[in-house]
């Protein structure tokens, strides 16, 4: 009931909106194109509506400082992406500038005037190719540079003595193996889960029995997964159920978990925690952070690697988290010979 | 054509009319309707984002159980999103917007009585008609409506088990939009034959206004990429009910395995995005075509370049159907195959800049008629481009890694083709209200409409981009739960009152449209002082559109403030109608 009488208040404003301007428009001569005088305030308004989009695009990028990911990318190959990504938002804030502006000051600039011609002006092919190719050669740079970018990033064939890690996605939570000495993931399939073995990993698979999970019962999560410094992992993610989306947005690394089949993603973490830490845009960001948590009495918090779901998933995929820790290589390698194996786990 | 003067009933008058005219309405209307459901549902989930804890009576009395104590939960959440994209790229901007236009404009600017078949046309609606009903009906089952997203990807939108929407929810989605598919192909097929065959005497394909050729082209992609949909759609229904295993294999939810096996969701994937793509382009070439006939009339000029905009949107159509798999850069899709489709994608620019850089120049020296209808136009141009840019970075492979599906591919396709699409159906509406209903639309509430209406869209999708730079991912129901994005709570604060002020400014639109229809002013027969053909016919609608026979033309449809040799304009007016013949010593341009 309560939802009518909403219905019925926006209908009130409606028929407002007609009565009140019926008033103002009583005495008005109609112009059906445009008077003189509505070309001239809105060409004015025109003029205003660019200002109040440059003043958003300033406001935004200078409010969106400390907000942003840090500039500092977690990963090797990130830096590749850092640099492309930085070339293209150069090149569209230019243009955005330029065309936005050209628009509203021609538009206020030749709003009309009652009697003056337009400029028959239909047609000039020196114009169009110059518009055709200069967009033609930028893209070319651009598409060029954007594929060798693409294959640095996607290309881990030639990585020497990379870790292997699987990535193990369910509703709504993640889960981890590390290959193991032999460095090489034992076998898997959603039909051999059963009972402790969350993963469904092969236990009479030879290479199973070194791997390292990092799994835990019903109800529990996986704390943190650690990575090295300097050393190059390459991810296998698979799902148990639906799509989720493995997104390390420190690393600009991202790949879709999909039932089925095992999908790959690469890099090089090349910032620990503690580096990044220390990082200026992190402190920035993270006091930040830690003044609005104080106001709101939260404790204050630090920051860490994140690995989030990106791929729309159920009900709580907005939360379907894991820490990620980068540690220099000597540390990740005490860290590592702490966990149990599936051997040590299964006496 | 003895036929058209038969006698009307209320019935086929009203309802099961065959008549373009009153079709383009129905689609109008129902457009319209479906429309503020859509932006409704907008605001819902605007509110949810920028106060999640916070308790709203609103959403309580709208979502009843599923917003208990005034907080929408999980689940509802996902269902707006997914229900607000679907109505929105659909039923407002495919079926609404080209929907209407088509309709009313083909047969009117290329000079034919009607369709090619007024009875498939008025089939057409109908099916529109009855997909949109079994939309709205999919709001109130008990599991609630579809909440995959609206690119309703498997396994998610296969498996009840899943997400409570893929239930009874999810079947009705799959059903409407079968429907929907159906409707859409009838009528596309409907223009392209009517463009062909049907233009009167001297109305070559070079003389079509530009609206027409958008519309036309994206018949064309339409019944290319449409069936495509239908068959994902049919095969999900399959996988869902008749256990068959296309896109599903391997999967162990709610304590047991399932007999999935050998299936993949990638398939799904390309299938949707092979119509998912050129959708987009469905949704923003006839706003496009509007807007160009819109400022060329009143910008008093010629449109800049016709035969490039032709060839542009022929381009950009062409393109539009080998670029689907930039959606799916980071699905597992082999990479070879993504910098295929990133060289690909990134080639759209080009046609897309000389469009921009086309309109741009058809401003330069015009006299500029700054009505409602005009200032729709300009911000499409703007808002196309201010969205367009950013495509560069999500077309490109390497770049697109680190936005994937997050705020920042909300705010690039909610500019480029949401606002620029509903802009250019604003602007349709003003600019041919006198066509549709003989009268005119209240002129000072189309200047307000505008003006709050551009203003929030960029307060809205602006800020949006820095959000998605921040790593947010979208569809999340909030973002309190990681730490990292509790500063972009105030930001969330700035977009959601802009977007309830976008919304509720709406409201100045339907009671100016609803209004004015019975109440507005009586429309002159020429009032923009145009040149297409639709605006000789007489003012009030007759059945066959001309009451004798119909004229021919003689010329483009820009001849704007052309002048003959002294300087002097032509005949003294700044206009020469298609339908005046070449004079002494003028040369046909």
């Amino acid at each position: 009931m309560k939802a009518l009488l909403f219905i019925i208040i926006f209908v009130a404003i409606a028929v407002a909106c007609w009565q009140f301007v019926k008033l103002l428009g009583l005495t008005k001569v109609e112009d059906q194109t445009a008077t003189e005088r509505e070309n001239n305030i809105n060409g004015w308004l025109m003029l205003a509506l660019m200002a109040f989009i440059y003043g958003l695009m300033i406001y935004s990028m200078y409010g969106a400082k400390d907000m942003l990911l840090p500039q500092l990318s977690a990963s090797a190959e990130g830096y590749h992406i850092d640099i492309l990504f930085k070339i293209s938002m150069t090149l569209i804030l230019v243009v955005q500038f330029i065309l936005q502006f050209l628009i509203y000051y021609f538009t206020f600039k030749y709003r009309g005037v009652k009697g003056r011609k337009a400029y028959f002006f239909a047609d000039s092919h020196k114009l169009e190719i110059i518009w055709t190719v200069i967009p033609t050669i930028v893209l070319a740079g651009l598409i060029i540079y954007g594929l060798w970018t693409w294959n640095q990033v996607m290309d881990s064939s030639d990585a020497e003595n990379p870790l292997i890690v699987e990535l193990y996605a369910k509703q709504f939570q993640w889960e981890a193996r590390y290959s193991g000495a032999d460095n090489e993931l034992g076998n898997a399939s959603v039909r051999m889960i059963e009972g402790t073995n969350t993963m469904g990993v092969d236990m009479s698979d030879k290479n199973a029995s070194d791997d390292i999970p990092l799994m835990v019962g019903e109800g529990k999560f996986v704390k943190e997964l650690h990575l090295p410094k300097g050393r190059k992992v390459i991810f296998k993610l698979r799902s148990q159920d639906v799509l989720h989306s493995a997104y390390m947005p420190h690393f600009r690394a991202q790949m879709n978990c999909v039932p089925g089949m095992v999908t790959e993603m690469a890099f090089t973490p090349t910032v620990t925690t503690a580096e990044m830490r220390l990082n200026d845009d992190t402190k920035a960001k993270f006091e930040h952070i830690n003044k609005i948590r104080t106001e709101k009495g939260e404790e204050a918090v630090e920051f860490d690697y994140l690995l989030l779901c990106n791929k729309i998933c159920g009900s709580s995929h907005y939360n379907m988290q894991l820490k990620i820790v980068v540690d220099e290589e000597a540390d990740f390698n005490k860290w590592i010979a702490g966990q149990k194996t599936f051997a040590q786990l299964n006496n | 054509m003895s036929d058209h003067h038969h006698k009307e009933t209320f019935v086929t008058k009203y309802v099961f009319s065959q008549d373009h005219k009153m079709i383009a309405k129905q689609y109008l209307i129902t457009g319209i309707v479906m429309g503020v459901i859509g932006v409704f549902m907008s605001m819902l989930f605007r509110l949810q984002l920028a106060y999640p804890e916070q308790s709203f009576s609103i959403i309580e009395a709208f979502l009843g159980r599923s917003g208990e104590g005034g907080v929408m939960t999980p689940d509802m959440y996902l269902s707006l999103v997914t229900i607000h994209g679907t109505i929105m790229v659909f039923f407002v901007l495919t079926a609404g917007l080209s929907g209407t236009f088509s309709n009313l404009l083909i047969p009117l600017q290329i000079g034919a009585r009607d369709m090619a078949s007024g009875f498939l046309n008025m089939i057409s609606y109908w099916l529109f008609f009855l997909s949109s009903v079994v939309m709205v009906l999919s709001l109130f089952v008990e599991t609630g409506p579809a909440s995959a997203g609206w690119t309703i990807y498997p396994p998610l939108s296969a498996l009840p088990q899943a997400i409570a929407g893929s239930g009874l929810g999810m079947t009705l989605w799959l059903v409407s939009m079968a429907i929907f598919i159906a409707s859409s192909l009838l009528g596309a097929l409907n223009y392209i034959v009517t463009v062909l065959n049907l233009r009167t005497l001297g109305m070559k394909m070079t003389r079509l206004p530009l609206t027409i050729w958008a519309f036309f082209v994206t018949a064309i992609i339409g019944v290319v990429s449409f069936p495509v949909l239908l068959s994902a759609a049919l095969l999900l229904i399959f996988d869902r009910s008749f256990g068959t295993s296309f896109y599903l294999s391997d999967i162990f939810i709610s304590g047991e395995v399932l007999h999935y096996k050998g299936g993949s969701p990638i398939l799904f994937e390309h299938l949707f995005w092979f119509l998912g793509h050129p959708e987009v382009y469905i949704v923003l070439l006839p706003a496009l075509g509007i807007t160009s006939e819109i400022i060329a009339t009143n910008s008093r000029k010629p449109i800049f370049g016709y035969r490039a905009m032709v060839m542009s949107i022929i381009a950009i159509a062409f393109l539009s159907t080998i670029v689907w798999g930039h959606h799916m850069f980071v699905t597992g899709m082999n990479p070879f195959l993504g910098s295929v489709f990133t060289f690909t994608t990134l080639l759209i620019a080009i046609p897309s800049a000389v469009k921009g850089f086309n309109y741009i120049t058809t401003l330069w020296k015009g006299n500029l008629q700054l009505n409602p209808a005009m200032l729709f136009s300009i911000g499409l141009v703007s808002t196309f481009i201010t969205g367009g840019l950013t495509g560069l970075i999500l077309g490109d492979s390497a770049l697109d890694i680190n936005v994937h599906d997050t705020y920042f591919v909300v705010a690039h396709f909610h500019l480029v083709m949401g606002i620029s699409a509903i802009f250019g159906m604003f602007a349709g509406v003003y600019h041919w209200f006198p066509k549709l209903y003989g009268r005119m639309m209240n002129k000072d509430l189309g200047y307000l409409h505008f003006w709050i209406t551009a203003i929030a869209a960029y307060g809205v999708f602006f800020p949006m981009h820095f959000v998605g730079l921040a790593g947010l991912p979208r569809r999340y129901y909030n973002n309190t739960a990681f730490p990292i994005f509790d500063d972009l709570m105030e930001i969330n604060v700035v977009m959601t009152v802009f977007a309830i002020i976008g919304g509720l400014a709406q409201i100045i639109f339907l009671a100016n449209f609803f209004f004015s229809i019975s109440k507005g002013k009586k429309a002159p027969q020429n009032p923009w002082r145009s040149n297409t053909l639709e605006w000789t016919t007489p003012v009030e609608h007759m059945h066959g559109n001309w009451p004798g026979e119909i004229p021919a033309v003689h010329r483009w449809a820009y001849d704007y403030s052309k002048t003959d040799e002294n300087g002097e304009l032509w005949g003294g007016q700044d206009f020469t109608p298609q339908v005046l013949p070449i004079r002494d010593g003028e040369e046909e341009f």
